[in-house]
């Protein structure tokens, strides 16, 4: 198994081209803690449960990614700063597919 | 003045879990949480979740690990302050520390172990402009007496079980109900979204979907909201309303503990962990509010620290005194209720 290259772009800003492992059972919310891409703490708050929202991102590329739950769903209906392309970064497993993956983090919130 | 051995601030699975450990060794607990109930995120975020690593339970709700800890702790009778949140600390003369809430609550206690998880948890607060200049003049993010509510026009915002059972509770209070949420799905219990169904078809709830509270009017007080109904085509409704309450959910955030002058990284405390004792002695941080090399935030992680900080208090508050830990297959477990329980003694008996 390889890794893929997912670019996330932080709350400053900031571009951060990372690997990420797609044979250790992680999810996108997961990569930006282990690259500590935002401060703990204000990130993966509820631990990936999708009841929180603090992993919020908006995906930037085209990729097919997995249908969103009605956890998510009803998640995101209750979030700040949703927009149409806003998914939970910890509903958002690391596969293969996912290569080139270009993501930024919601504002914290 | 609330006194006792070790002040607990939050009341999650670690800081009732220290009643115990703190028990055997006959000191008194006393626990202090922001929200209204034990528990914290376990009752808070996901009480019916199962957990699956707490050693000796295959699985275990969140809501019944609380249980049980209250019901394992019951016998050494802690005290609770809920509902407020630990602002301020002073040290005292005699060494001791002075912890006082929001509300004015003063604890007193020589050890005080901070076991607040990720934080206190405080509402979500939706991004309407002139929103803060509107609290306590007709908004309000908790509603503490519904009393407050008769025969006003309330307003609520959200889309979870605290807007659906609200929404239902102020039906028969309130002189109107209005619930808006960005959906035209809930996510609530089953029952809930059905009350507010029925609520609904007889016009005790006001139901708004798909739409948004986007605007505030009135002079030094809520008078009216703004809302943004979408839909085929989008309109803006001006609702006269009294009450605003937005429910969008809690966020923990470490507040005026971060101002205590402890040793903060990664918004949490540091702590040695010989003892998971701070920076500033007398002060201990337990659970997933404190950080040292290799921390996992488990709560199986937490009662090993619960346990080693109860240990360094009894040093500190009795620096005199020989003790050495006893098993409570041992030593059973003496409560402050007058309760004793003890492993049923077996008999020494011939068999012919």
């Amino acid at each position: 198994m390889s890794d893929v290259k997912i670019k996330i772009k932080d709350r400053d800003g900031v571009v951060h081209e990372v690997d990420a492992p797609t044979d250790m059972n992680m999810n996108l919310m997961e990569i930006v803690r282990s690259y500590e891409l935002a401060p703990e703490g204000t990130i993966g708050i509820c631990g990936g449960m999708a009841m929180c929202a603090s992993c919020q991102c908006y995906v930037e590329s085209d990729h097919q990614l997995p249908e969103m739950s009605d956890d998510e769903d009803a998640m995101l209906a209750e979030a700040f700063n949703v927009k149409e392309n806003s998914r939970l970064g910890c509903q958002i497993h690391i596969t293969e597919d996912l290569e080139g993956l270009e993501v930024e983090l919601a504002p914290e919130s | 003045m609330i006194k006792t051995d070790i002040l607990i601030i939050g009341a999650g699975p670690t800081g009732l879990f220290a009643v115990f450990e703190a028990g055997l060794l006959q000191l008194k607990c006393h626990l202090i949480d922001a929200l209204p109930q034990a528990g914290g995120q376990c009752s808070e975020i996901y009480p019916k979740k199962p957990i699956y690593d707490i050693p000796g339970f295959p699985e275990v709700l969140a809501g019944d690990l609380v249980n049980n800890l209250m019901e394992q702790i019951k016998a050494f009778q802690p005290g609770f302050t809920l509902g407020e949140r630990a602002n301020t600390i002073e040290k005292l003369d005699d060494g001791t520390f002075l912890v006082t809430t929001n509300k004015g609550t003063k604890h007193n206690a020589p050890i005080i172990a901070i076991a607040g998880g990720l934080g206190s948890f405080e509402p979500r607060k939706p991004l309407i402009n002139n929103l803060s200049a509107f609290e306590e003049r007709g908004v309000a993010y908790f509603i503490k007496d519904p009393e407050v509510y008769r025969n006003k026009k309330v307003l609520i915002a959200g889309g979870g079980d605290s807007a659906l059972d609200w929404s239902i509770f102020l039906a028969d209070v309130a002189s109107e109900v209005t619930l808006v949420h960005r959906r035209n799905e809930f996510r609530g219990a089953l029952d809930s979204v059905e009350k507010v169904q029925a609520l609904k078809n007889i016009g005790k709830i006001n139901l708004i979907t798909p739409a948004e509270v986007v605007d505030l009017k009135g002079s030094g007080k809520l008078e009216a909201v703004v809302i943004h109904k979408s839909g085929d085509k989008d309109e803006e409704i001006i609702k006269e309303i009294d009450e605003f309450i937005p429910l969008f959910g809690l966020s923990p955030k470490l507040g005026p503990i971060g101002n205590w002058g402890l040793e903060i990284e990664k918004n949490a405390i540091k702590v040695d962990t010989f003892d998971y004792q701070t920076n500033i002695p007398g002060i201990y941080a337990i659970g997933d509010v404190n950080t040292y090399p290799g921390k996992l935030k488990l709560i199986l992680c937490g009662f090993h620290e619960a346990t080693l900080m109860c240990q360094s208090a009894y040093q500190r508050i009795f620096p005199d005194k020989k003790y050495v830990m006893k098993y409570t297959t041992v030593g059973g477990v003496s409560g402050f209720d007058g309760s004793k329980k003890e492993a049923p003694k077996s008999v020494v008996k011939s068999i012919d």
